[in-house]
């Protein structure tokens, strides 16, 4: 069947992708590049594995059984939760990371500590104090 | 389904698995606090994942489930952490 080999390929991929991640996450020096590879390979492989997931439900359907169906829907939406929240999380780890002090590795220079970052708050309140001294 | 893909499912878990030790080691060795947290965020994905999997294989829709609230809850828990190593005000 050519449903099974697509089924296949489409697990290989997802899996070839996560183990990527693991190895990232144990040989990269620092703490955003392995962000990089820990979330991208797995948000990239999370999508293959849930596409194989649900061309099975889709055959189990094709052929007949009515929980093939039940299963594509719910692993359409487990793959809409894993794709709107990874990236999400990624972002705040990364920005929490760059605030509380750890630099990249092998860098001289943070040109992200300009005054353009901050936040707006902190820098009205800073030029108030300023005007009041 | 579990007669036809059972070897497969389990050649699949048992990678899954080998990734999800090597995010513990980096959970252990990590020098920094954002190192471990790193860590811990893959292991949330690959165990969604995984639980995806287990749904396909024994043809039960409640790990599915049971992976879209994991999938939410873990987002909020590492937006927390997130917050709390920022040092701002929650």
């Amino acid at each position: 069947m050519i449903f099974d080999i697509v089924i296949y390929i489409l697990l290989a991929v997802g899996v070839f992708f996560n183990l990527l991640a693991g190895i990232g996450l144990l040989r990269f020096p620092d703490v955003y590049t392995r962000l990089h590879a820990g979330t991208k390979c797995t948000t990239f492989g999370s999508i293959f594995i849930c596409g194989s997931v649900i061309l099975l439900g889709l055959k189990t359907w094709y052929s007949g059984s009515s929980d093939g169906s039940v299963l594509a829907i719910h692993t359409v939406f487990a793959l809409i939760a894993i794709l709107l929240t990874n990236p999400t999380g990624a972002h705040a780890i990364a920005r929490a990371a760059h605030r509380s002090g750890v630099m990249p590795f092998g860098a001289v220079v943070d040109d992200l500590k300009d005054g353009k970052v901050t936040p707006k708050k902190t820098a009205v309140k800073k030029k108030k104090k300023e005007v009041k001294k | 389904m579990i007669e036809s893909f059972g070897t497969t499912y389990l050649v699949v878990i048992l990678t899954l698995l080998l990734c999800v030790v090597m995010a513990i080691i980096r959970v252990i060795k990590g020098p920094t606090a954002p190192d471990r947290i790193v860590g811990l965020d893959t292991i949330n994905t690959i165990v969604i994942v995984s639980m995806v999997i287990f749904g396909a294989a024994f043809n039960e829709v409640i790990y599915i489930d049971v992976a879209i609230v994991y999938a939410l809850l873990s987002f909020i828990s590492t937006l927390f952490i997130a917050r709390y190593l920022e040092g701002g005000r929650f």
